[in-house]
C-alpha cells in the first residue's frame, strides 16, 4: 500500500504495522484474502448495482443519461466512541437550526441581539418572505438533514456545510450496506456493525409525526418527485417504496376543498404530509416560479394554512446558506447556550473588504465557493488550479465578492480505497442523515462516505467523479 | 394507487406483450421466407401490416426485404411497436411504476431491457436470428414469471394483466384481420399447398401451430382456425380468451374499489358476444366485419379504462 504521510488515514498509522482500533478485524480478513478474488467482487458489486438499477441521471448526456455512482468495496469505519462524540455534535447543530429558523422567520431575536448582520437575512436569496410568521406542524422546519462532516486528524472533525434543504444520499447508504451485506456476509459476523437499515422506517414515523393532524387513523404521506428525468429518480421510488407511500408528481396533485389531493384510480384523495424531493422556487407556480410544472398551485396556500405538512419547509435553505453558515459557530451558542461541540471551517466571507483582498492574495491555497453553489460546480480548488484557471476565477472574484466564500484547503482524512494496483488512501467525506420530528432527533449511525476516486483529489462529489463507500459504526 | 400508477402499469405490460407479438410475428414470416421464397415479399408485407406499421415501413423502404422488415421489426428506433421501442418503453414505465413493482418484477424487467439493448445493438445477420428470438422469448418469459410468482393478487396486478390481454386480443385480432381472406371458405383454391404454409404463418405466429394441431389431430381446415383463434377458450391468445380474462380482471377492480364503470359494461358485453356467438355464424355475417368489430370495441374499452381509472387526468 502507498503511504502518505502528509494527510491523516483513517485505517493505518505511518510506520506502524498494525492499523487503527476499529479496523482491526478488517485489516486481518483483508489481508488473507486472494486479491484477484477481491477484484471480482468490486464488479459484481457493479453488475448488483446495474441491475437494480441504482443509478443516477447526468444532465445533459443523451446518450448515457443512467450512470452509476462507483462504490467501493472496502468500508470505512467509525468507531462507538468517535460516533458518540460526533452524534451529540451533529444533534446540537440540528437542534440550533431548527431554533434559528424559527426565529429568523419570526421575531429575529438573533438580529436584535446583533449577533447577525440583519442584511445578511434581508438581502439573501434563500430567505423565503411567504415563510414569515409560518408556524410549520410541530415546529419542525427541516425533517430531514445531511451533515456534510470532514476529519482532519484523530479528533479533528468539521462541519463543511449543513443541508437543510432537500439532502440526498441516503439510498446509496442503504444500498450500499445490502450490497456489503451480500457479498461479504463473514464480515459482519466478525464486525459488530451497527444497522441502518431502519432509516425509511424511522422516516416514515418522522414524517408522520410531524403531520398536522387533520386527519383520521394514519396520515397519509406521498413522496414528491420532479420525475423519472430527475437526477435523483432512483433515491425518491426507493424510499417511497421503503415507506410504502405514494410517489407523486406535480400533475398528479391538485388543490381539492382546501387540500392538496393526489389523484388515484378511485378519485382524488387528500395528503396530509409530502416529502417534497423539488425545491422551492418550483414549489408553487402560483407563489414561486411561475412556469414551473413540477409544483403544485396553490400549495403554499394550503401550507400556510396548516393544512398539510411539507418536508422541510420551504424557506430552510437560509439555514445552509454558504454566507450564513461562516456564523453557525454564533447560531449554536445562542440558541443552545453551549459551545459549539463541531467545529466550523475558518470561513473568509468576500464581501467583507478585508477579507476579499486576502482570499485574493492567497488564491492559490484556499477553496472558493459560490455562496448558492452546490454538487461542486463553480467552485475553486486553488492547490489544484493552473495559473490561467487561478487569473481567470480571480476576475470573477472582483466582479462579485458577495457571491463567494474562501476557505483553507483542508487536509481531508483518507480511507484506502481498492485498485488495481491494491489498496491505495483517497480522500473522503461524511455525510450522515439526521431526521427530526416533534418528539427528538434520530441520526442513523454512520452515514453515507463519499471518496475521491482520483488519486490526490479533494472532490468527492459523484459528478465529479466521486464514488461512495459503506460506512460502518462499530457497537461498543 | 395513483391515476398515473394504474396507466404506468397498464402500459408497461402492454408494451411487453406487444415485445412478444412482434418476435412471434418476425418468427412466423422468417419461417415462411426460408420455406416459401415466391411468397416472401408478400407475407411480409402482411406481417408489417399485423404489426400495424405498414404505413411507417413504406415510408422508409420500397420494397419488402427480408433483411429490411427483420431490421424494422425487431430494433428501428422510430417504429414504436419495434421489439427494441416497446421493451424501452417498458422498462420507461417500469422506472416509473417502481414503487408497485416487486423487486424481483423490476429487476426482471430492466434486465430484459439490459440484455435486449445489447443484443439488438447492431443488425441481426440471418444466421443468428433464431438465437435472438430465443432470448426475446427467454426474457419476457422471465418478466412474467416475476409478475406471477411474486406479486400480490390486488389492484396493481390486474391493471398488469388489463393491459396484458388488451394488447394481446388487438394482436390477434390484427392477424386475423390480414389473412381473414384465407380463412374464408368460399375461396376457390381452398386444401392447395399454398393454403397450408399461409395457415400454418397463422398458427405461427400465435405460437399455436403445435397447440391447434394436438387438438385437432392433425386436421387443418380455414374454419377450424378461425374458431381456434376467435372462439375457443382454451387457446391463451384468442379473442374469446382476451375478452374474458379483460372482464374478469376489470370485476376484480369493481370488487375491489366497490365501484362499476362504462368499461365494465362494455367488457362484459363483448365477452358475452364471444361467448354466445358460434365460427358459422361469425362466418357468415362477415368474419372480416367481425374482427374489424372486435378491434374497435377493444380500443374503445382501453379508452374507457383510461378515463374511469385517471390515468391521465
Amino acid at each position: 500500500m502507498q503511504e502518505s504521510s502528509s494527510f491523516f488515514d483513517e485505517m493505518l498509522v505511518p510506520g506502524d504495522e498494525n492499523p487503527r482500533e476499529p479496523y482491526r478485524n478488517y485489516s486481518k480478513w483483508i489481508k488473507q484474502e486472494d486479491p484477484a478474488a477481491l477484484k471480482r467482487k468490486a464488479s459484481e458489486a457493479e453488475t448488483f448495482f446495474r441491475r437494480t438499477g441504482i443509478t443516477f441521471n447526468v444532465y445533459g448526456d443523451d446518450q448515457a443519461t443512467e450512470r452509476l455512482i462507483p462504490f467501493d468495496i472496502v468500508p470505512r469505519i467509525v468507531s462507538a466512541r468517535e460516533w458518540a462524540k460526533l452524534s451529540r455534535g451533529i444533534e446540537q447543530r440540528v437542534r440550533a437550526i431548527n431554533a434559528f429558523l424559527h426565529d429568523i422567520y419570526h421575531r429575529q431575536e438573533i438580529v436584535r441581539a446583533g449577533r447577525l448582520p440583519a442584511r445578511l437575512i434581508a438581502e439573501n436569496e434563500a430567505f423565503l418572505p411567504q415563510m414569515i410568521g409560518v408556524s410549520p406542524p410541530g415546529g419542525v422546519y427541516t425533517h430531514i438533514v445531511g451533515v456534510d462532516l470532514v476529519r482532519t486528524g484523530p479528533e479533528e472533525f468539521y462541519v463543511l456545510e449543513d443541508n437543510a434543504r432537500t439532502p440526498s444520499g441516503v439510498s446509496y447508504m442503504l444500498e450500499n450496506r445490502e450490497t456489503m451485506l451480500q457479498m461479504f456476509p463473514e464480515l459482519f459476523s466478525a464486525n459488530k456493525v451497527v444497522a441502518v437499515s431502519g432509516y425509511p422506517q424511522n422516516l416514515r414515523r418522522s414524517l408522520a409525526a410531524s403531520s398536522p393532524g387533520k386527519h383520521e387513523g394514519n396520515p397519509v404521506i406521498a413522496v414528491l418527485t420532479p420525475g423519472i428525468h430527475n437526477s435523483a429518480y432512483f433515491e425518491h421510488s426507493f424510499l417511497a417504496d421503503q415507506m410504502g407511500t405514494e410517489l407523486v408528481e406535480g400533475h398528479d396533485l391538485k388543490l381539492v376543498d382546501g387540500r392538496i389531493a393526489m389523484r388515484t384510480a378511485q378519485g382524488y384523495k387528500p395528503i396530509d404530509v409530502l416529502y417534497r424531493r423539488v425545491d422551492d422556487e418550483f414549489l408553487d407556480p402560483l407563489n414561486f416560479h411561475p412556469d414551473s410544472l413540477l409544483g403544485v398551485p396553490g400549495i403554499m396556500d394550503v401550507y400556510r394554512a396548516g393544512n398539510i405538512t411539507l418536508a422541510n419547509a420551504p424557506g430552510t435553505g437560509i439555514a445552509d446558506d454558504k454566507a450564513i453558515y461562516s456564523y453557525m459557530p454564533d447560531i449554536v451558542e445562542f440558541y443552545t447556550g453551549e459551545k459549539a461541540l463541531l467545529q466550523n471551517v475558518p470561513t473568509w466571507r468576500c464581501s467583507e473588504a478585508e477579507s476579499l483582498s486576502y482570499v485574493q492574495d492567497h488564491l492559490a491555497e484556499l477553496v472558493v465557493k459560490e455562496v448558492h453553489g452546490s454538487g461542486g460546480y463553480g467552485m475553486l480548488v486553488g492547490p489544484a488550479a493552473s495559473k490561467k484557471e487561478l487569473s481567470k476565477f480571480s476576475a470573477k472574484l472582483a466582479e462579485n465578492p458577495s457571491n463567494y466564500i474562501a476557505q483553507p484547503t483542508l487536509a481531508l482524512s483518507t480511507v484506502p480505497i481498492l485498485t488495481r494496483k491494491g489498496l491505495a488512501p483517497r480522500h473522503v467525506d461524511l455525510r450522515p442523515f439526521v431526521l427530526v420530528s416533534p418528539q427528538g432527533i434520530k441520526i442513523t449511525p454512520g452515514g453515507l462516505t463519499r471518496v475521491a476516486l482520483k488519486e490526490g483529489s479533494l472532490v468527492v462529489n459523484s459528478s465529479q467523479g466521486g464514488g461512495t463507500k459503506d460506512t460502518w459504526v462499530l457497537e461498543e | 394507487m395513483l391515476g398515473k400508477t394504474a396507466g404506468g402499469l397498464f402500459w408497461m405490460f402492454r408494451y411487453l406483450e406487444r415485445s412478444e407479438n412482434t418476435a412471434r410475428l418476425i418468427e412466423a414470416g422468417f419461417r415462411m421466407a426460408l420455406t416459401r421464397s415466391a411468397v416472401g415479399a408478400d407475407e411480409w408485407k402482411s406481417i408489417v401490416t399485423a404489426a400495424g406499421v405498414r404505413s411507417e415501413f413504406e415510408a422508409r423502404y420500397s420494397a419488402y426485404e427480408t433483411q429490411d422488415v427483420i431490421d424494422f421489426l425487431l430494433r428501428d428506433p422510430d417504429n414504436s411497436s419495434s421489439v427494441k421501442s416497446s421493451v424501452e418503453a417498458a422498462r420507461i414505465n417500469a422506472r416509473l411504476v417502481r414503487i408497485a413493482l416487486t423487486r424481483e418484477v423490476w429487476e426482471a424487467t430492466n434486465e430484459c431491457w439490459m440484455t435486449l439493448t445489447k443484443v439488438l445493438a447492431e443488425p441481426i445477420p440471418e444466421r443468428d436470428l433464431p438465437a435472438v428470438l430465443g432470448t426475446i422469448r427467454q426474457q419476457s418469459a422471465l418478466v412474467r414469471g416475476a409478475l406471477h410468482g411474486t406479486m400480490l393478487r390486488n389492484d396493481i396486478y390486474d391493471f398488469a394483466r388489463i393491459g396484458t390481454f388488451i394488447e394481446r386480443g388487438d394482436s390477434t385480432a390484427r392477424i386475423l384481420d390480414v389473412k381473414y381472406y384465407v380463412l374464408l371458405p368460399s375461396i376457390s383454391y381452398v386444401g392447395s399447398s399454398l393454403d397450408n404454409v399461409q395457415w400454418e404463418t397463422i398458427l405461427r405466429s400465435v405460437s399455436a401451430h403445435r397447440s391447434y394441431r394436438w387438438l385437432n389431430g392433425g386436421e387443418i381446415t380455414p374454419k377450424g382456425i378461425a374458431n381456434f383463434l376467435i372462439l375457443d377458450r382454451r387457446m391463451p391468445r384468442s379473442l374469446a380468451f382476451c375478452a374474458a380474462k379483460l372482464a374478469g380482471n376489470l370485476a376484480y377492480l369493481a370488487d375491489d374499489y366497490g365501484e362499476r364503470h362504462s368499461c365494465h359494461e362494455l367488457a362484459e358485453h363483448l365477452r358475452e358476444r364471444l361467448r354466445n356467438n358460434t365460427i358459422d355464424m361469425i362466418l357468415e355475417d362477415g368474419l372480416h366485419e367481425f374482427v374489424q368489430g372486435f378491434i374497435r370495441d377493444n380500443i374503445a374499452i382501453g379508452n374507457e379504462i383510461e378515463r374511469n381509472y385517471r390515468f391521465t387526468g
